[in-house]
């Protein structure tokens, strides 16, 4: 005797919180009856596995039903089809949306193109995520670009009001999205350290300081794309390493002002002029794409590894750059001091969130 | 002229895609009614249109307002093509012609198509101006109320219940006309959907009329069925109770005070209206001429009355004044031609005696001969079936039927018609308006308050109608009762119970020879009895081994399929206190001499009691030692088990009443005497306990749990499951009948386990036989959640104080259905009903039942067999054979039906945000008020699929079929106003696939009440509305999401 047909339909749509999860996992049915029966659940509950089978296929059903609503968040709050209590949705829609660290690594700064979903196989594979989870999690970045890429506004907002996400996914997908957009390059053996949390970190420093929109007198304020002209105008630092006299001023004010607070301070003072052009020279480079995606790498083998050598503190690198910002204020001939501060703050932040102790 | 209906188109939303270059959908509406048609301007290039369209208007007339539904249609315009339909909304306008109900409807609904279904959503608002007074209804039936509740619905007062009302129309199946091979099956689903709808308007209408005509104004316990008759035809029928009901106009805010009001004993009696202007206005728009629905052969199958089985005598002080009673209630019911009530539950006081359970059953031949000139036949199918139960009831000593239903199952040409009930004997002050005698009255109090009444044999014993025994019954101790009893009705509010209940379930399944026409009629007529007596013989043990004297709910489905017959029973099985405790059950083995055999039938006796006491312990049956009880070895010696025998034979003797007064410890032998017997018992324990923490009965009640939370989830379940065709036995079909069965249970408590400690409450069953070897069932429930810990402390309350609380709820009780008639209000109550509780309770816990039943010889036997096996088969025996008979048909010409299809749609809000709609099969939601009834639902879809394998399967295609059904029914509630369907039911859910094909269909249909209801704890504190937690509401215009 076979059931050719076994439905479950409540008028309040069960959800199992595990079972989706093991849905979003990827995980085929018959996977998810095996680690379900893992879990123990039969003996806790006294069940069979062909309870178990027709329980899980219920829900997966249920799931894939939703999985068209779950594409428009909006649509799911709104539909009629499926009473669910708001907590649940939110639950639902939350879940959808969130990501694997390992998944996001791989994939955060490339274009979101069908070249990349190619490659899926093999972040599959090394990542060890199901392929159905990674094409999940690919589409979810790729669908939340479309629909904010050219939208005016603030990213995080207007990623939150379309796809009802929490505060702190929303802000993640804006890291996606600006990372996409710029193509940043996190892929690089150099930067493995680096977690996911760190780029967004910087990513959301970068939105606030650096596009277009942070500067809110814009009409058509965009998030999403660097501020040409800030880029452009970052050239006129290269006077703090091209002019002697400035570095050397610079470089005392620095030296003078950490002595005895610096546990690294042979180090620094031998190192003054490496770092201080390191770090402006990255600022004048950013008119290029090229360079913009190396970016982090650029932080990383011009700065954090030469520190990292020399065995700084977080706390080491923290005094250095700060003092190396407010420095330049007293430099007198320097004058690009509102310039200066717009670069240098996202830069401290990002450096001190990417270095690791 | 009575009326103007107006409507507005507001908005759409979530359109499906129709141009595929653009991505985007022109979309416009149409709205239709009656003939007429408007249409709005075409909103381009959207998915989420905003119409805004002025209202449209239509001047009808009431008559057309009653049966015609609002239909709309949304279309995608395409200048070149045909405009493509997207899909429709069918709205039925009746809750708006009720003065209380909804004042108007509003909401965003799915818009539904057969093929595609929910294809986005519309919003729209429909108003109705009615011109002239509200008397003028009178002339059609729209004030008439309908409720699907087969109770008196929360918010009522009972004035009079006026009885049974019956009606059916037919009409040609447009799935089964020729045109159907040219059209579109999208055209065919919705000319079918359509003429139900309609089919189902004229038979609500033609209802309210006969509802007029009894000078009531509502009905209560309305259910209407459809049979799908194939080539023959449709059928549409429905039943009712014809009641006159009395609005509580503050119901909400009265709190649950312990004394019944005074006012209401007075409020005065509703007049109905003068039989003068009723005249009737039912011009059905004939359609087809003449019925092609004819019959020319029927079977009418002997029928089984099921009642306890008890016998004995009522004491000598009853008989004379049952007598009067009956007499007395017999005037009051004589002039209905069928005393039946589809009621299941009734206010206090009304049931004085239950005699057991009535049902009949014929199998008919569905005539394919297309002679429209034939006349109707339908209503003298039934009309001869309710003579039968009219008969049985009248057998039993009882003058009525309550919990009336009735049913069919169709295969091919086969139809077994069944109706059943319980017999009963009823307090005449409901049933008229006349006056009755103040005496009988008070005489009536006597029995019933004491929550043991209903119990009490309606019979004479000397002269039962069948053999059975009786006892004193263990509360009052002044009446004969019944060991056993058997009901179709809810537990009565005043039983006194012990324990909890639980669901019980006899399933059967019978192998039958293929067969065309009557030889096949034949056959399964003769199958028929058997298949009834082994149903009764399998509730009968499973009942005895729960520990449990009496069921409740009752209702026995016997389904007709190519080469098999189904039975399945369920019922809710209690202990009564006013019942003796069951025996136990006792295996017997045919061949005594052999030792491993003897080992075995020991081996399995001692399983049996195990499970017995195990059951009592989980059911909390701990009944109170009666001392002079002799608990004697429950095992009958032979010798006294034929003297038993003798007994019963020498009926209508003095000696035998003595005898069997003492009806305590009966054992109940199972003799196993072949394999088949074997199977029997090995099936009884078979069935597995649910998980801890569940419970589940099939009634509206569960007696020991009170405690509800407001966590609900209703559900529906289905399960269609193909059997190997290879070597098909009755046991295999049995065994895997029962397994589908438990399998299901099972699969429900573990879906259902985050609400632990639970209840599955109105668990309704149904089972289908689509095609060979294949069976569907169907299971729609309500899973309540309760609070464990007050459960527990409630059941352990010594039984004074339960009663006690009992008396409380009664009082409650009382302010909805006060006894006082006010036909005759100069007739006061004897007492109190508190006090009279408190009387009972004293009575029954603490004066020994001992003294009081002094007056009785109690020595006698310390135990007896009943074989009741044998009784049954004896009682077998004598019930006659279905004979084949042939009827001529009747010269009545069928009521021609051109429906109206009232759909019953009710509008969402128009705030996007959408609103919780709670649905239950029971007629209240637990921890809320009910504070308005807005009409009743009842609603019929076709879905229908060409893409089988794309939309997941069978499974993923009903799965998502059903949950469009509870969207739209929600939809529907919420454009209403309302927030909650109760007494939701699923009668239909006809699915057939041909997965060569790729295809599938199924029809739904279902119905429920809809109404406002409002938490408990909203009513005590500042209301904490349940709605629109979600999103922003917008007004009209809707929201756009995009």
């Amino acid at each position: 005797m076979t059931n050719d047909l076994d439905i479950f339909v409540g008028n309040t749509t069960l959800i199992d919180e595990d079972v989706y999860r093991l849905w979003l996992d990827g995980f085929s049915v018959s996977d998810a009856v095996t680690l379900r029966l893992r879990s123990g659940i039969l003996e806790q509950t006294g069940a069979t596995v062909d309870v178990l089978q027709s329980d899980t296929m219920d829900h997966y059903r249920t799931f894939h039903m939703l999985e068209r609503l779950l594409h428009t968040p909006s649509k799911l709050i709104h539909q009629l089809h499926f009473q669910i209590p708001p907590s649940r949705q939110a639950m639902l829609i939350e879940r959808y949306y969130a990501f694997d660290e390992s998944f996001v690594r791989e994939v955060l700064g490339k274009k979101l193109s069908k070249g990349t979903k190619k490659d899926l196989d093999d972040i599959s594979t090394k990542t060890n995520i199901t392929l159905k989870s990674c094409r999940r999690q690919f589409d979810n970045f790729k669908r939340v670009f479309k629909v904010v890429e050219e939208m005016r506004g603030s990213l995080v907002e207007n990623i939150q009001q379309h796809f009802l996400l929490s505060d702190r996914l929303a802000r993640y997908y804006a890291a996606i999205v600006f990372f996409a957009n710029s193509r940043f390059e996190t892929g690089k053996k150099k930067l493995q350290f680096l977690t996911f949390e760190d780029f967004a970190y910087c990513a959301e420093q970068m939105i606030e300081n650096w596009t277009l929109g942070a500067v809110d007198s814009n009409v058509d304020d965009m998030d999403v794309d660097l501020d040409k002209e800030f880029l452009q105008e970052l050239k006129e630092l290269k006077v703090l390493i091209a002019d002697k006299d400035l570095l050397d001023v610079h470089k005392s004010l620095v030296c003078t002002s950490l002595r005895g607070k610096i546990s690294v301070y042979n180090e620094m003072e031998a190192n003054f002029k490496n770092l201080s052009r390191a770090l402006v020279n990255i600022a004048s480079k950013l008119t290029h794409n090229k360079d913009v995606r190396d970016f982090f790498i650029d932080l990383v083998e011009k700065f954090i590894e030469p520190c990292k050598s020399d065995k700084w503190t977080l706390n080491d690198v923290r005094l250095f750059l700060t003092q190396y910002m407010t420095s330049a204020h007293t430099v007198d001939a320097f004058r690009h001091q509102a310039l200066w501060d717009r670069y240098m703050n996202t830069i401290k932040s990002c450096l001190l969130k990417m270095y690791h102790d | 002229m009575p009326g103007k209906l107006k409507v507005k188109i507001v908005a759409g939303r979530h359109l499906p895609v129709m141009d595929r270059a653009s991505d985007l959908t022109d979309a416009f509406v149409e709205v239709k009614f009656g003939n007429t048609t408007f249409k709005t301007d075409v909103y381009p290039k959207s998915l989420n249109p905003q119409w805004n369209s002025e209202w449209f208007k239509f001047e009808v007339d009431d008559e057309d307002l009653q049966d015609e539904p609002l239909q709309i249609t949304v279309l995608d315009h395409d200048t070149y093509s045909a405009n493509d339909a997207i899909g429709k909304v069918y709205i039925d306008i009746d809750p708006l012609l009720y003065s209380e109900a909804a004042t108007v409807i509003s909401g965003w609904f799915p818009i539904y198509d057969t093929i595609h279904g929910i294809r986005g959503e519309i919003n729209v608002v429909v108003k109705v101006d009615l011109f002239n007074d509200l008397n003028r209804f009178r002339q059609s039936s729209c004030g008439v109320k309908f409720f699907c509740t087969t109770s008196i619905p929360k918010c009522y007062r009972a004035v009079v219940i006026h009885g049974f009302v019956e009606e059916l129309v037919v009409n040609e199946d447009p799935e089964y006309q020729w045109i159907d091979r040219i059209r579109t099956p999208r055209a065919s689903n919705e000319a079918r959907q359509r003429l139900i709808s309609l089919m189902s308007g004229e038979l609500q209408r033609k209802i309210g009329l006969k509802v007029l005509e009894m000078r009531g104004n509502a009905v209560v316990g309305y259910l209407q069925c459809f049979d799908l008759e194939g080539e023959s035809g449709l059928v549409v029928r429905a039943i009712g109770t014809a009641c006159t009901l009395d609005k509580i106009s503050n119901t909400a805010f009265l709190p649950a005070c312990n004394s019944p009001s005074k006012e209401m004993k007075e409020s005065p009696l509703v007049h109905p209206p003068s039989h003068g202007c009723r005249s009737t206005h039912n011009s059905p728009i004939h359609t087809a001429s003449g019925s092609r629905l004819t019959q020319n052969f029927s079977l009418s199958v002997p029928t089984l009355i099921y009642t306890g089985m008890g016998s004995g005598s009522a004491g000598k002080e009853g008989g004379p004044f049952k007598a009067l009673l009956r007499q007395q209630t017999q005037t009051a019911l004589e002039q209905r031609e069928f005393p039946f009530f589809t009621l299941t539950a009734f206010p206090p006081g009304f049931l004085v005696h239950v005699g057991g359970v009535v049902s009949a059953r014929s199998v008919k031949l569905l005539d394919r001969i297309h002679n429209p000139d034939e006349p109707e036949t339908r209503d003298a199918w039934w009309a001869e079936i309710r003579q039968e139960i009219k008969s049985h009831a009248k057998a039993l000593g009882c003058h009525a039927v309550v919990g009336y239903s009735e049913s069919t199952s169709i295969c091919e040409e086969v139809c077994i018609l069944s109706a059943s009930g319980t017999a009963a004997v009823l307090n005449p002050r409901f049933l008229q308006d006349g006056t009755m005698e103040g005496c009988l009255e008070q005489r009536t109090e006597e029995t019933s308050p004491l929550g043991c009444g209903f119990c009490h044999i309606p019979y004479d014993e000397l002269n039962m109608p069948f053999p059975a025994h009786l006892t004193y019954c263990y509360n009052c101790r002044k009446q004969k009762v019944p060991d056993v009893l058997f009901t179709t009705i809810d537990l009565p509010t005043e039983a006194m119970v012990i324990g909890k209940g639980c669901l019980i379930q006899a399933r059967l399944c019978r192998l039958k020879k293929k067969a065309q026409a009557e030889a096949n009629a034949t056959s399964i007529s003769n199958l028929l009895p058997f298949m009834e007596y082994e149903v009764h013989t399998q509730l009968m043990n499973k009942l005895k081994l729960k520990g449990m004297n009496a069921l409740f709910g009752l209702r026995i489905q016997i389904t007709v399929g190519e080469n098999m017959l189904m039975g399945l029973a369920s019922a809710t099985g209690v202990y009564l206190t006013a019942l003796p405790t069951p025996g136990g059950i006792q295996i017997a083995g045919k061949t005594p001499n052999d030792g491993t055999y003897e080992q075995h039938i020991s081996h399995m006796q001692k399983k049996i009691n195990d499970t017995i006491a195990k059951n009592k312990e989980l059911y909390d049956i701990n009944p109170p030692e009666i001392p002079e009880e002799i608990i004697g070895s429950p095992f009958p010696e032979p010798r006294q088990r034929s003297r038993l025998l003798r007994s019963q034979s020498e009926s209508s003797d003095e000696v035998m009443e003595l005898d069997l007064s003492h009806g305590k410890k009966d054992a109940f032998v199972l003799e196993i005497d072949d394999t088949d017997a074997m199977e029997d018992v090995h099936s009884l324990l078979t069935d597995v306990p649910p998980p801890p923490g569940f419970y589940s009965c099939n009634t509206e009640i569960m007696p020991g749990i009170n405690n509800w939370t407001s966590d609900i989830q209703m559900f529906t379940s289905v399960r269609v499951s193909r059997l190997s065709n290879i070597n098909l036995t009755n046991q295999t079909l049995n065994k895997n009948f029962n397994d589908l069965c438990e399998n299901l249970l099972k699969s429900l408590y573990f879906k259902l386990r985050s609400m632990i400690p639970c209840c599955l409450c109105h668990v309704n069953f149904t089972v289908a036989l689509p095609e060979d070897e294949v069976i569907q069932v169907t299971v729609t429930a309500v899973a309540i959640t309760f609070d464990k810990n007050q459960a527990l402390q409630t059941s352990k309350v010594p039984a004074a104080e339960k009663t006690l609380q009992r008396a409380s709820t009664d009082n409650e009780e009382q302010l909805q259905f006060p006894l006082e008639l006010c036909s005759d209000p100069l007739v006061s109550q004897p007492f109190s009903p508190a006090k009279e509780v408190l009387e009972n309770a004293s009575s029954h816990t603490g004066i020994p039942a001992a003294q009081r039943a002094t007056s009785v010889d109690y020595s006698s036997f310390a135990d007896r067999c009943n074989s009741w096996i044998e009784l049954i088969k004896l009682k077998a025996q004598t019930i006659r054979r279905g004979s084949i008979k042939t009827t001529a048909s009747l010269d009545k010409a069928s009521p021609l039906a051109e429906g109206h299809l009232r759909h019953r749609s009710i509008p969402s809000c128009t705030n996007s945000s959408v609103s919780v709609v709670k649905m239950t099969p029971l007629s209240f939601i637990p921890r809320a008020k009910i504070t308005k009834y807005l009409g009743i639902i009842n609603m019929f879809f076709i879905r229908e699929t060409t893409s089988l394998r794309e939309e997941g399967g069978v499974s993923g295609f009903l799965h998502a079929f059903i949950a469009e059904v509870f969207a739209m029914v929600r939809a529907h509630v919420a454009a209403l106003g309302g927030n909650a369907v109760v007494s939701y039911i699923m009668k239909q859910c006809v699915f057939m696939e041909n997965p060569n094909k790729n295809q599938a269909q199924c029809l739904i249909n279902v119905s429920g009440d809809a109404v406002i209801v409002v938490r408990e704890s909203e009513l005590e504190m500042v209301p904490v509305q349940p709605s629109a937690p979600v999103s922003q509401p917008t007004s009209a215009g809707g929201d756009v999401t995009t």
